[in-house]
Parts: structure tokens; C-alpha cells; sequence
């Protein structure tokens, strides 16, 4: 399917026909790209030519406000709605930047809570990223079950701070509130759950065969590209490249729980096509689970806010702490002045780079692959924009 | 390879080039280097078979104030397994540095940023447009002199 | 039918005006509230949600009812660059297309619109003017997106009228005829006499060929790609609001029943009862046809919400490589056994 340019048609008299390439526009209002992203496709019939993506749509100037902040810990509810819909992991990544900068370490209790909230976290982020790639080839049904799925896990984060999308719970040195006494039993009863349910849905859309048609050998993303282009996450991790920053390189307590990266083989198609960046999220459920099942059997007592500072003052210098997100790498670099407030804050978000890869594997395919592939790379446009 | 070790093969390689290498009193150790000079040290960074830093982490710009621009690389090494921060100071008046994307192709998105941003010019960018902001936005707005615009395209701006 | 009418009001033109307007009015029309309605809570329940419960009382029964008074009450947009005549005319071209099969289709062994001798001919003819008006409302959009979904319409229901044809011209080799009132006719008695089951396995194979080909007929999931909603919005009816929409609704809701009807008339025996005499008759007929054509429109619904949509390439391979070759088999295989 991945075309070269169509051959030249000649009439009778060896006159070339003119044909035209048709600029389309899809976007920003559009229901499948996933948040206000405009692409501007060059298309020769129904076969991209090459696309142009225009983002800044959702440009809230979030760097520009944490220099306005007079705290550190300010900033954590604006991280929590750069990306919206795995905001734990931010905010822990912007968290673990600061506790860097001041040579923090946190309890032990905390590092558990950080990781099953990160862990639940991250599977609700791949509930929303599956369901809405069905959404987008058609299937519609798998969409409402993965919500029904997700649902469970909001009420475990409400249980826990109050809100069900954007928490500001991890604070710099410590989580904001403890787990109240009914969140271990309904963990684990959650995990029991859901086990199962990773079974249906490979049985649903998975395995089915018009959804391989539709992505297999669709997008493919060499591991090469994807190293130059500095993709990272299941986008990484589908070409083939077992590179998870979870055990490459480690930050909090990952490296105490027994688990395993999914790399895309290519069972389907070719290695880095769209049906493998599916399937690494769907095992990257599987593996997050088993983290999640650990962490609750071996979470300490303590105190869960004894190292947060009252004033938070780093040296003055500027470090970059990257950490895991459901997106791939997301990365925060503190320039500080010496003052209390940030000076400069920058947000290395992973949809950002895994974004501007989309021109470079969507030549040659068609309208409606090129739907596919967006969906494959898993964006959020709040944090694409910042 | 250690920091120590990455620096001193810069310094072997670049010499005066390299400005400063600051390990003292800081979290993360870094290099810096003039900026006329990045793009051949970036592509030492990237080919020479035991530094062999294949992946950008970031490429962020900063305003230290004073009158200087900067911009800042973090890279890393899949194939090695180590990391570099590498800074360039530029003068505000005319902040121009070689770009990097042929280098690394995904710095092309993280310049368009900081021009946006900053106003920090990347020679033989392949496309220096704006990529957040509008593309007939006034000014560069992380900038510390930065002022708000008063009206932009006839809509008043602070309520 | 006609001539007890023309008998009771005195006019031949009253009374075939009057047969008409039956199958509109007592079937089509309650029928396409009811499949919308049907639609929102079939998908529901396989999505493990509930569906319209509350309007009107009992499980929301009158949503849509009051959707078309909704419908009937919003502004009618016309893009300011569309063509306006054509953007008036489609809804209704595709409406009189689909609605128009209805003539030929036997409801009942006593009543059928036009017991014209090539009915089936005529059903499929007349079917496939909905591509005239799925053209028109592509083009008269104006919109790039509308023109791309109309063009990609007209290319699936064109493709997909081959192996249509063919499957029902397997019955059509046993039957001699193709008035669709005589092949009913014929496969009177227990539901073993059916053409489905009828010169083992071709015409089966057939009658699943011709299935398929209907769900791409009637732009239905896994083949709709002009209404893919995930990338063209809504295809060929975007631009449209209000009560043309609306008409476009009913319009792909009649289509539906339509090839239903023609599947449940063909290939498994129309109005007859399935247990040979026992609750045979003109009115039990007419429950009989109604439940089997309804059985298919349920079977539309159920894989539109478990299926994932085909991209237009590979609806066009289904269809010219994998339904048309395996028609001609069937075709074959069915003259093949005739003659023996």
C-alpha cells in the first residue's frame, strides 16, 4: 500500500494528462483527531501525497504561568492539565524533577502509592487511547466497554483525592492524601476484575480480522526513524525497540517489582505498523496489572507527607528528570534562580515528538489509514500544546 | 562512559570550542559550547562510535536574563546508555544557531518552539515557521521582556 | 388487492393511489420510527448500557417520535455556495428509491403493491436510484469531504449490485419466474422447502453472498464508509439538517427493510408459515414476512455494533474478488444441478 507516484497517463497523441493534487483539511474540528489538531493533507485521490500537521489550538501557555507561580508546588494542578487524560503521571514527572533539584527522597509508603497510582493510572490512559482507535475504525462497541472498565478505576481515584481526572495529588515530596482504609481491598478486587476483561477485548477487536486489515501493515515506523525522531513509549516500543525508562533507566522503586516490556514483533503485518502499537498497549495493561497486584502486597506503613518542604528554595542550577508516561517520555526541565519561584519550566511531552513523526509514516497510504495512524500514536492535545 | 570521560573526548576533539564544562555545585553536570560550533559537535556527538548519542531527549530554549539567550540539549545514548546536557549561550540582539535536524530529525519541531518562544534563529532550519502560536503573533512571549500585546488583530488582549 | 379497492371507491386510480399509500403508512413509515428506536436500544444493550429510557415511559418507546418532532422543527441550513435545487432534490431521490422496491415486495399472499412479472427485476432497478441521489447530495454540498463520501458510495453500492444480482439470479434458475408473488408461491409447505435449503450448498452460499452485499447496499457497518463517521463526519449528508436529514434516515431505515424483505421473499419463503399449513393465511402471511424481514434488519443492527469498518479498498476487493467470483460459482453450480 505504500505507493510510489502514479504512473502518467498519455493521450493518443502523447500529450500527458494533467492531473491535480487536492489540498484537504482536516481539523481542528474533527471527530477522530483526537483534540483540536489540524492536518493539512496533500492528497493524489485517495493516496496522501504528504501531511502537514498545524497544532498550537490548544496553546494555554503553561510554561509562561509557572513563571508567574510564587510556589513550586503551584504548578502541580498546571501539570495536571497539560495531559488531561494521564495526569498522575505528570504530575509524579514534574514532582520527581523538584525532588531532584533538592536532593529530596521521599518515604517508602509513598514511593508505593506513587507507582499503583501511576500503574492505574497508566491503564486508564490505555482504556481511552484503545477505545477511541476502535471509535475510529468503526468498532463501536469496545469503546463503551473499556469506559464501563474505566469507571472502575475513577472511583478508586476519587476515593483517594476527590477527583476523577485532573488530581493534583502528588505533590513534590510526598502525595497530598493517604489512601483511605477501603482503597487495598478495592485494588485488588479491581485487578481481579479486569484480568478477564484484557481477554474480551482481544477477543472483540484484537484478533478480529477487519480491524488487522485496517491496521496491519498500516504506518509502519522503522526502529531507526523512531530513534531519530525521538518517539518514545508504545510508539517506541512497537517498532521492535525494548526501551521502557521504567527499567532503562530507573527512577523511584520500579525496579523492586518483578515484569516485562512488550515489544511489537510484527505478528500481523510488519514490525512498527499500527496493529502493534495496539498490541503493546493492550500488554502493557496485562504488565501493569501485575505491578499493581505487587505493590499492593508489599505497601508499607508510614507517613505520606514528611518530606514535603514548607518552603521550597532550590540552589540556583536547572536539572532535566525524564520518567514514564502512557505516551512515552515525558521530561521536565527546572531552570531555577535560587528563588521560590520556577524560573523557567519546560515540558518535554511525548505526544509533542511522537506528533511530528506522523508526515514521515503516513506517505503513501490512504485517506483513511491516515486516520488510523493518528489514532496509533495516541495523542493528547493538551499536551501536544502545552 | 562517564561525564568526565564524554567531556574530556570534546574537549580532545573541539578544544577551545568547548567553554566550560561545570560539574561543581550543580545536580546535572553540563557542557558548554560556542554556538557556531554546534553542529559539528553535535554530529561528533552523534558518529563517533563510542559516544553515539542517537536520541534528543529535548531541546529547550531559555532566557537567562542579562541579555543572553540559550539553548539547552539533552541527550541521550540508547546504544551506550549515557546521558549530556549540552548548553550555548547566545546574545540576545542576534541569537543565531546552526540548526540540528538533519542531526536529529525530531529537534526540527523542538526549534520551531524555541523560535517561537524565544526568538532564538536556527540557521538552515528546513521550515522555521511558528508552531504553537499563530504566524502573525507580535513578539516572542517567553522571553523576560516580553509584554503582552495590547490588541492583537483587533481583539483586546488583557480583560 | 386493487380491484376490491376499485370495487369499494368506484375509481381505478383512487384505489391503486390507496395501494400505494398502505405499505407507506401502515408499515414503512411506523416501521422506521420503531427501527430507530430499536437501533438505539440493541446497540445499548451490546455496549452494556441502557439506552432511551424515559421519554414516554416504558423503555423510552416514543424517542424517536419526539426526535421527528424535533427534527421536523429545526432550521433548514443550506450552504450558501450549495446548489440548491439538487441539495432539495437528493434526500428525496433517495427516499423515492428506496421506498419505491416496496411495489413489488408481497407482503401477504393476498396483497402486493404491483404484481408486475419481473418484480425482482424491478426491485433491484429501482433500488440502486439512491446512487443518483447520494451523488446529488455530495456534489450539492459543496463540501470536499460530502463529494468524497458521495463518490465512495456510489463506487460501493455500484460494485456491489453485481453479486447482489447474481446470488438472486440463483433462485431465480429454479424458479423460472420473477415475480416475487410466484416464488413465494413456490416454497409453500414446511420451511424445508425453502430455497434456502434448496440444491445444497449453492444456493445457501448464495444467500450469504447476498447478504453481505446488502449490508454494502444499504451503507451499513462493516461496508460504511460514506457515513464513516470517524473521518468524514457524516459523508454525503453533512451539510444536511432538519428534516431533510431526517428523510435521509428513514430513507437508509426503508432501504434496510427493503433488502430484508427481498432476502426473507427469495430465500426463505416469504409469507408462507414455516410449519406448511399450521398458521397459514393471508394475515398470518403477512406476520410471517414481517417477522423474517425484521429478524434481518435485527441481524444489520447486531453487526453494525460488533464489526469495525472496511477501508474502501478493501471493500472493493471484498467485492469484486471474493463476493462476484464466488456468485458465479453458485450460479453455475445451481444450473449445473437444474439441468441434472
Amino acid at each position: 500500500m505504500n505507493g510510489t507516484a502514479a504512473p502518467t497517463i498519455r493521450t493518443s497523441t502523447g500529450r500527458a494528462i494533467r492531473t491535480e493534487e487536492m489540498v484537504l483539511n482536516m481539523g481542528p474540528q474533527h471527530p477522530s483527531t483526537h483534540g483540536v489538531l489540524r492536518l493539512e493533507l496533500v492528497v493524489d485521490g485517495e493516496i496522501i501525497v504528504d501531511v502537514i500537521p498545524h497544532i498550537g489550538y490548544l496553546h494555554r501557555c503553561f510554561e509562561k504561568h509557572c513563571e508567574a507561580m510564587t510556589n513550586y508546588q503551584q504548578v502541580i494542578p498546571y501539570c495536571d492539565r497539560m495531559d488531561y487524560i494521564a495526569s498522575m503521571n505528570m504530575d509524579w514527572a514534574y514532582a520527581l524533577t523538584a525532588e531532584k533539584m533538592l536532593g529530596i527522597r521521599v518515604p517508602e509508603r509513598v514511593e508505593y502509592i506513587r507507582v499503583i497510582m501511576g500503574e492505574l493510572q497508566r491503564i486508564a490512559s490505555h482504556l481511552i487511547a484503545l477505545g477511541t482507535y476502535g471509535l475510529d475504525v468503526g468498532a463501536f462497541t469496545p469503546f463503551l466497554f473499556m469506559f464501563r472498565d474505566r469507571e472502575m478505576i475513577l472511583d478508586l481515584f476519587e476515593m483517594t483525592c476527590g477527583a476523577r481526572l485532573l488530581y493534583n495529588y502528588i505533590w513534590i515530596g510526598g502525595v497530598s492524601h493517604d489512601l483511605p482504609p477501603e482503597f487495598v481491598p478495592r485494588a485488588r478486587e479491581f485487578c481481579r476484575y479486569f484480568r478477564p476483561n484484557i481477554k474480551e477485548f482481544n477477543d472483540l477487536l484484537t484478533y478480529n480480522e477487519i480491524f488487522i486489515k485496517r491496521t496491519a501493515n498500516v504506518g509502519i515506523l522503522p526502529a531507526d526513524v523512531a530513534i531519530s525522531y525521538a518517539c518514545s513509549g508504545p510508539m517506541l516500543r512497537g517498532s521492535g525497540v525494548k526501551w521502557d525508562l521504567r527499567k532503562n533507566d530507573p527512577y523511584s522503586i520500579y525496579d523492586r517489582f518483578d515484569w516485562d516490556v512488550p515489544v511489537g514483533k510484527g505478528e500481523y503485518g510488519t514490525v512498527g505498523d499500527c496493529w502493534d502499537r495496539y498490541m503493546v498497549r493492550i500488554r502493557e495493561m496485562e504488565q501493569s496489572l501485575n505491578i499493581i497486584e505487587q505493590a499492593l502486597d508489599r505497601i508499607p506503613e508510614g507517613d505520606v507527607m514528611s518530606a514535603v518542604p514548607k518552603r521550597i528554595r532550590p540552589a540556583a542550577g536547572d536539572v532535566y528528570v525524564r520518567s514514564e508516561s502512557p505516551r512515552g517520555e515525558i521530561g521536565f526541565y527546572i531552570v531555577s534562580d535560587g528563588t521560590g519561584s520556577p524560573y523557567r519550566v519546560k515540558a518535554r511531552s511525548p505526544a509533542f515528538v511522537n506528533l511530528s513523526v506522523v508526515p514521515e509514516i503516513s506517505r503513501g497510504y490512504m485517506i483513511a489509514d491516515l486516520v488510523a495512524i493518528v489514532g496509533s500514536v495516541d495523542i493528547v492535545l493538551g499536551e501536544v500544546d502545552r | 562512559m562517564t561525564f568526565q570521560e564524554i567531556s574530556g573526548r570534546l574537549q580532545a576533539l573541539f578544544g577551545d570550542s568547548v567553554l566550560e564544562v561545570k560539574t561543581e555545585g550543580v545536580v546535572d553536570p553540563y557542557v558548554k559550547v560556542a554556538p557556531a560550533k554546534v553542529h559539528e559537535i553535535a554530529l561528533a556527538l552523534r558518529d563517533e562510535p563510542d559516544l553515539r548519542f542517537d536520541y534528543l531527549m529535548c531541546l529547550s530554549g531559555v532566557d537567562h536574563g542579562r541579555e543572553l539567550l540559550g539553548a539547552v540539549y539533552h541527550l541521550s545514548s540508547m546504544a551506550r546508555g549515557h546521558k549530556l546536557t549540552m548548553k550555548t549561550d547566545l546574545p540576545a540582539s542576534d541569537p543565531r544557531v546552526p540548526t540540528v535536524s538533519d542531526i536529529w530529525p525530531t529537534a526540527n519541531w523542538h526549534e520551531r518552539e524555541a523560535w517561537d518562544m524565544f526568538g532564538i534563529v536556527f540557521m538552515n532550519h528546513p521550515d522555521p515557521r511558528r508552531i504553537l502560536l499563530p504566524e502573525d503573533y507580535p513578539g516572542h512571549p517567553l522571553r523576560k521582556d516580553f509584554k503582552v500585546p495590547e490588541f492583537y488583530n483587533g481583539m483586546k488582549v488583557p480583560y | 388487492m386493487a380491484e376490491f379497492l376499485a370495487d369499494l371507491l368506484g375509481s381505478d386510480i383512487l384505489a391503486y393511489v390507496v395501494v400505494a399509500m398502505l405499505p407507506l403508512f401502515l408499515w414503512v413509515l411506523p416501521y422506521a420510527l420503531f427501527a430507530v428506536w430499536l437501533e438505539r436500544k440493541v446497540s445499548a444493550h451490546m455496549q452494556d448500557r441502557l439506552g432511551p429510557m424515559r421519554t414516554g415511559g416504558w423503555h423510552g418507546w416514543a424517542q424517536t417520535i419526539a426526535d421527528i418532532l424535533k427534527l421536523i422543527q429545526k432550521e433548514d441550513i443550506v450552504p450558501r455556495a450549495a446548489d440548491k435545487t439538487l441539495h432539495l432534490l437528493a434526500p428525496f431521490v433517495v427516499f423515492v428509491g428506496s421506498y419505491a422496491a416496496f411495489a413489488a415486495i408481497p407482503f401477504s399472499s393476498s396483497f402486493i403493491g404491483s404484481g408486475i412479472n419481473i418484480g425482482l427485476f424491478y426491485v433491484i432497478a429501482v433500488s440502486s436510484l439512491v446512487v443518483v441521489g447520494i451523488l446529488m447530495a455530495g456534489w450539492a454540498s459543496n463540501n470536499k469531504w460530502s463529494l468524497f463520501g458521495a463518490m465512495r458510495s456510489a463506487a460501493q453500492i455500484v460494485s456491489y449490485e453485481i453479486p447482489t444480482a447474481l446470488a438472486l439470479l440463483t433462485v431465480v434458475m429454479v424458479t423460472g419466474t420473477l415475480d416475487l408473488q410466484e416464488i413465494n408461491r413456490q416454497q409453500a409447505g414446511p420451511f424445508w422447502n425453502w430455497f434456502v435449503f434448496a440444491k445444497p450448498p449453492f444456493i445457501f452460499v448464495a444467500f450469504v453472498i447476498y447478504f453481505v452485499a446488502s449490508l454494502a447496499e444499504t451503507n451499513r457497518t462493516p461496508f460504511d464508509i460514506p457515513e464513516a463517521e470517524s473521518e468524514l463526519v457524516a459523508g454525503y449528508h453533512t451539510e444536511y439538517s432538519g428534516m431533510k436529514f431526517a428523510i435521509f434516515f428513514l430513507a437508509e431505515y426503508g432501504n434496510m427493510f427493503a433488502v430484508s424483505a427481498v432476502a426473507a421473499s427469495v430465500f426463505l419463503g416469504g409469507w408462507n408459515s414455516p410449519f406448511g399449513d399450521f398458521m397459514n393465511g393471508p394475515v398470518w402471511g403477512a406476520f410471517w414476512f414481517l417477522s423474517k424481514g425484521m429478524f434481518f434488519v435485527f441481524v444489520q443492527m447486531w453487526l453494525r455494533w460488533t464489526l469495525p469498518r472496511l477501508r474502501v479498498d478493501q471493500l472493493m476487493h471484498i467485492s469484486w474478488k471474493v463476493l462476484t467470483p464466488w456468485a458465479f460459482v453458485c450460479l453455475l453450480g445451481v444450473g449445473a444441478l437444474t439441468m441434472l
